[in-house]
């Protein structure tokens, strides 16, 4: 279960939308319970270095400034985000492959219809499984 | 001359959980060569066969990414922060 505040959701959310027609894309910062319960509660826009609909890639002074941010305030990075613009919002064989972290969340968001439709995965050792996700009060 | 190095983590199992380490030299791959002499593990990790810095890693001087700079040559002033950072891509 990951839960998103809903400041934070509807900020990614607007962030992935100015991306199209691209992929856009951005890290999650917030904090891990004991019970493993993942909080996120704070977006870190990106630029898509890679500027493409059918790639992305976090910029990495952006995410250097992330890390360095989040830590600063007791927060760490938990995972990224990113639009999958023409496709259903499921990893990719390359999202897999190139999964930086076993811990992290990943998050997809399809506007294949149009209508953004967010889903969570954990990829650890090549295998995906999907999480719920809810939203918080912020 | 001492660094500071950040370490991501997905790295920490060869820093025994530390998130930085203290490690000499005055060019990031000396920083990186004593970082494998006091963490082994590391070379095989950012480094190819040729001994060039892997592309799913990226690393920083302060604020400068190296592959601006001069790659491994790049000068480490005493007392930065040298961050080792994972590339976040992927795509459709």
């Amino acid at each position: 279960m990951l839960t998103i505040d809903r400041s934070v959701y509807f900020d990614l959310i607007a962030h992935l939308i100015d991306g199209l027609p691209d992929e856009a894309c951005g890290l999650l910062a917030g904090t891990v319970d004991a019970d493993d319960q993942a909080a996120v509660a704070r977006f870190y826009p990106s630029a898509n270095v890679s500027a493409s609909s059918r790639i992305y890639t976090i910029d990495p002074k952006t995410h250097l400034r992330a890390d360095i941010d989040a830590e600063d305030d007791g927060l760490r990075i938990l995972g990224v985000v990113h639009s999958h613009t023409h496709t259903e919002a499921v990893p990719s064989a390359t999202d897999v492959q190139q999964a930086p972290d076993p811990d992290w969340h990943y998050i997809i968001v399809s506007f294949r219809t149009g209508v953004p439709a967010l889903r969570s995965y954990r990829i650890i050792d090549g295998s995906v499984s999907e999480e719920s996700v809810g939203l918080a009060a912020d | 001359m001492s660094v500071t190095v950040r370490v991501p983590p997905v790295f920490r199992t060869m820093t025994g959980g530390q998130s930085t380490v203290q490690v000499q030299g005055a060019t990031v791959a000396e920083v990186l060569a004593d970082l494998e002499a006091n963490h082994p593990g590391f070379s095989a990790k950012l480094l190819d066969d040729s001994g060039a810095l892997v592309r799913y890693v990226n690393i920083f001087v302060d604020d400068d990414d190296i592959r601006f700079m001069e790659s491994l040559a790049t000068a480490v002033p005493d007392g930065v922060t040298v961050s080792i950072m994972q590339a976040v891509a992927g795509g459709f």
